[in-house]
């Protein structure tokens, strides 16, 4: 059953394919889209049980595991595939509802699916590779989907946001292959598993090289504050669907490396205070820079930057609750932002922009829609008893638990983070839904096949919330299991340091210290 | 493959220079606007990576995998094999960098990366110390105007006020406020 950790990348590319041939044919696109994600997610939720009995592994082609590629998939990596892929599947039939919508007036774009699909797949091999470069691979992979999405339609904005996004987040794949290098002199693996048991017997000072180096790698991904200029300027311009797969997936895979990598490989957590400080830093730089925003959509751009600092700050904890709460809040950052960003795709088709000096009168002319705002604005604030309230409330209980002097300042930054929050997104709520629009409202209509996925998504969080007390109990263990990183370890490398396959002894493959 | 230790990984210098210089380059030309500049210092930077990558394999040594060279003399051939990739990505990648500068070029004139509009506007406000014009209470009024009818009593009277104001008064005589 180890076939099963390839399926969320195999089947999107297959799927890709397909849709390229069937350039001409945007039915037969859907259904072949629909199918791949439909199965994609059942493989991904079969994965969720099957991880209960130990990590699921697989030796891409039959090579032994530090000698091939292994594909492995454990409590964290089944959860973050199983929430990225509901999104990932929302999302996409939000955009089968917006082409039949807009078919009169948009062209069709026959690239559109194939690239989604890639997307997918990049995504979801960043989160089951476990080998350093197969994670590059996987980031390059979902880049460049990236780049053609965040630049679709080549419109003057779209390129000016499209050229920053890309330029940056090359450097920032340059910086990650510059550290793969580094590790790779530094102990001759890539395998994440092997790297947990070399790391350890270097020098100190190149293990600290080489923690900052993959850090400000990821940090650029997932824009961490000194590091995330680049995300509010880019993200607005794209549409509606784009930009919440990207503000709900792309950052998150960032969030996923750094706790991997920080939890696995440096287990000592000698950067937990500039973590801190770092989050501390980003929690509060992002809202300050949301409020001061006049666009919705770059409100909620920089709300998502400020939200990362919640998730770096729950690694800095480097204590099983905190990252246990870490892993809750970034799957409810992931439904909820992507939830938003759709709703948001429907303001925008109501009222015609997305400026809130323009916008107002939505509340009474879309009593729906305002509803539909609400919900996701209140988890996002973190108002009980939504995921968002449960993901910060562990986070504190987290932090008030090892009760340093910076857990105190970071619990006070992260209330005052939720505050302004509730400010922004109620500012938004006010501008958008209460105040008399300043000029009339054209004459639009919201299908409802665009407000069924953004429905589906605002109820999977609420869903969510429903069952807080049982997904706790799922981070809880993966977070124990990331903590413990035996067992990891040993379900890649079982009793004699090799994976199942082929190379037939220990003395072929660069084994030698064991 | 023998054990790790006993391998030579010490690197040549060439190419650390190499490296070296291929990434300072490529860093200089990436802080310019143009983007074609941006391209060049890419190429470069990602070259100055891949040499890197090389370095990382220790000494060069005999062809990997034909059998022809003992096992301890053989080069790596992994960090080679990360390399091909690492170059038809960035292949791939600079081809898509050379369509937008391209584009860019059609829709502008020109290929340099401009400020973002709505950046520069929020700072141009901020730098006026200007509010937001939709801030409003629940009576229509926006704030500027508030500001602007508001007796303050310690600075003697209204039109003191409305000097002192940053934002410009909307009203004066008809000014309710402003009646004794």
């Amino acid at each position: 059953m180890s076939w099963l950790v390839a399926v969320p990348v195999v089947l999107p590319l297959i799927g890709t394919g397909l849709t390229l041939v069937l350039a001409r044919r945007p039915k037969a696109q859907a259904v072949v889209s629909l199918t791949v994600l439909s199965l994609v997610l059942t493989a991904a939720v079969a994965l969720l049980v099957r991880v209960e009995d130990g990590p699921v592994v697989m030796d891409v082609g039959g090579w032994a595991a530090p000698v091939g590629i292994a594909l492995v998939a454990d409590r964290l990596s089944a959860l973050m595939l199983v929430i990225s892929v509901t999104v990932t599947l929302g999302v996409l039939v939000y955009s089968l509802a917006q082409g039949l919508a807009d078919r009169a007036r948009a062209a069709p774009l026959a690239i559109y699916h194939p690239t989604f699909l890639v997307l997918s797949a990049g995504v979801s091999n960043a989160f089951i590779s476990g080998d350093l470069f197969n994670i590059y691979v996987g980031f390059e992979v979902l880049l460049a989907a990236s780049f053609v999405l965040i630049t679709l339609g080549g419109t003057r904005d779209r390129i000016r946001a499209g050229t920053i996004y890309v330029v940056v987040s090359l450097v920032g794949s340059l910086i990650f292959l510059i550290a793969i290098a580094l590790v790779y002199a530094a102990t001759g693996t890539l395998n994440l598993a092997q790297l947990a048991l070399r790391l350890p017997e270097i020098d100190p000072g190149t293990q600290l090289v080489l923690q900052v180096l993959l850090l400000v790698a990821f940090g650029i991904k997932a824009a961490v504050f000194p590091l995330s200029a680049w995300l509010p300027d880019s993200y607005p311009t794209a549409p509606a669907p784009v930009t919440a797969v990207f503000a709900g997936l792309l950052t998150k895979v960032g969030v996923y490396a750094i706790i991997r990598t920080q939890v696995l490989l440096f287990p000592d957590g000698r950067l937990d205070e500039v973590l801190m400080v770092v989050a501390l830093a980003t929690m509060l730089v992002g809202i300050l820079g949301a409020v001061a925003q006049d666009d919705i959509k770059r409100l909620l751009s920089f709300t998502l930057v400020s939200h990362i600092g919640f998730m770096v700050w729950g690694v800095a904890t480097s204590s099983q609750a905190g990252l246990s709460a870490a892993i809750f809040y970034t799957a409810h950052h992931i439904t909820v932002q992507t939830g938003l960003f759709l709703v948001v795709g429907l303001i925008e088709r109501r009222g015609g922009t997305t400026s809130l000096v323009r916008l107002g009168s939505l509340g009474r002319a879309a009593p729906a829609l305002a509803a539909l705002y609400f919900v996701p604005a209140m988890t996002l604030a973190g108002i009980p008893p939504s995921t968002g309230f449960l993901g910060k409330a562990g986070l504190i209980t987290a932090a008030a638990e090892s009760g340093t002097g910076w857990s105190y300042t970071l619990i006070a930054g992260g209330l005052l983070t939720s505050l302004l929050t509730l400010y922004a997104v109620g500012r938004a709520w006010n501008m958008a839904f209460w105040q008399e629009a300043p000029e009339e409202l054209p004459r639009a209509s919201t299908p409802a096949g665009l407000v069924g996925p953004a429905a589906a998504l605002v109820a999977f969080s609420l869903a969510l919330a429903i069952g807080g007390g049982k997904l706790y109990d799922y981070t809880d263990s993966a977070a124990a299991d990331l903590r413990d990183r035996m067992p990891y370890i040993v379900a890649v490398l079982p009793d004699d340091g090799r994976g199942t396959g082929q190379s037939e002894s220990a003395s072929q493959g660069g084994e030698g210290d064991g | 493959m023998t054990p790790d230790v006993t391998v030579d990984i010490s690197p040549s210098l060439a190419l650390v220079l190499l490296a070296a210089v291929l990434v300072g380059t490529g860093v200089y030309l990436l802080l310019e606007r143009s983007l074609t500049r941006i391209i060049v210092g890419i190429a470069l930077l990602s070259n100055g990576v891949n040499m890197l990558l090389l370095v990382s394999g220790g000494r060069a040594g005999g062809a990997p995998l034909l059998g022809e060279t003992d096992p301890a003399e053989m080069s790596d051939p992994l960090p080679q094999a990360m390399i091909l990739t690492a170059i038809v990505i960035t292949l791939g990648m600079m081809a898509f960098l050379l369509a937008m500068a391209y584009r860019s070029w059609q829709l502008n004139g020109h290929d340099e990366v401009q400020d973002d509009l709505e950046d520069r506007r929020i700072a141009r406000r901020a730098a006026r110390d200007e509010l937001s014009p939709r801030a409003e209470d629940d009576a229509g009024t926006s704030l500027a105007e508030d500001a602007a009818r508001t007796r303050d009593e310690t600075e003697g009277g209204p039109q003191v006020h409305a000097e002192a104001s940053h934002h410009p008064a909307a009203l004066s005589e008809t000014d309710e406020g402003a009646k004794p």
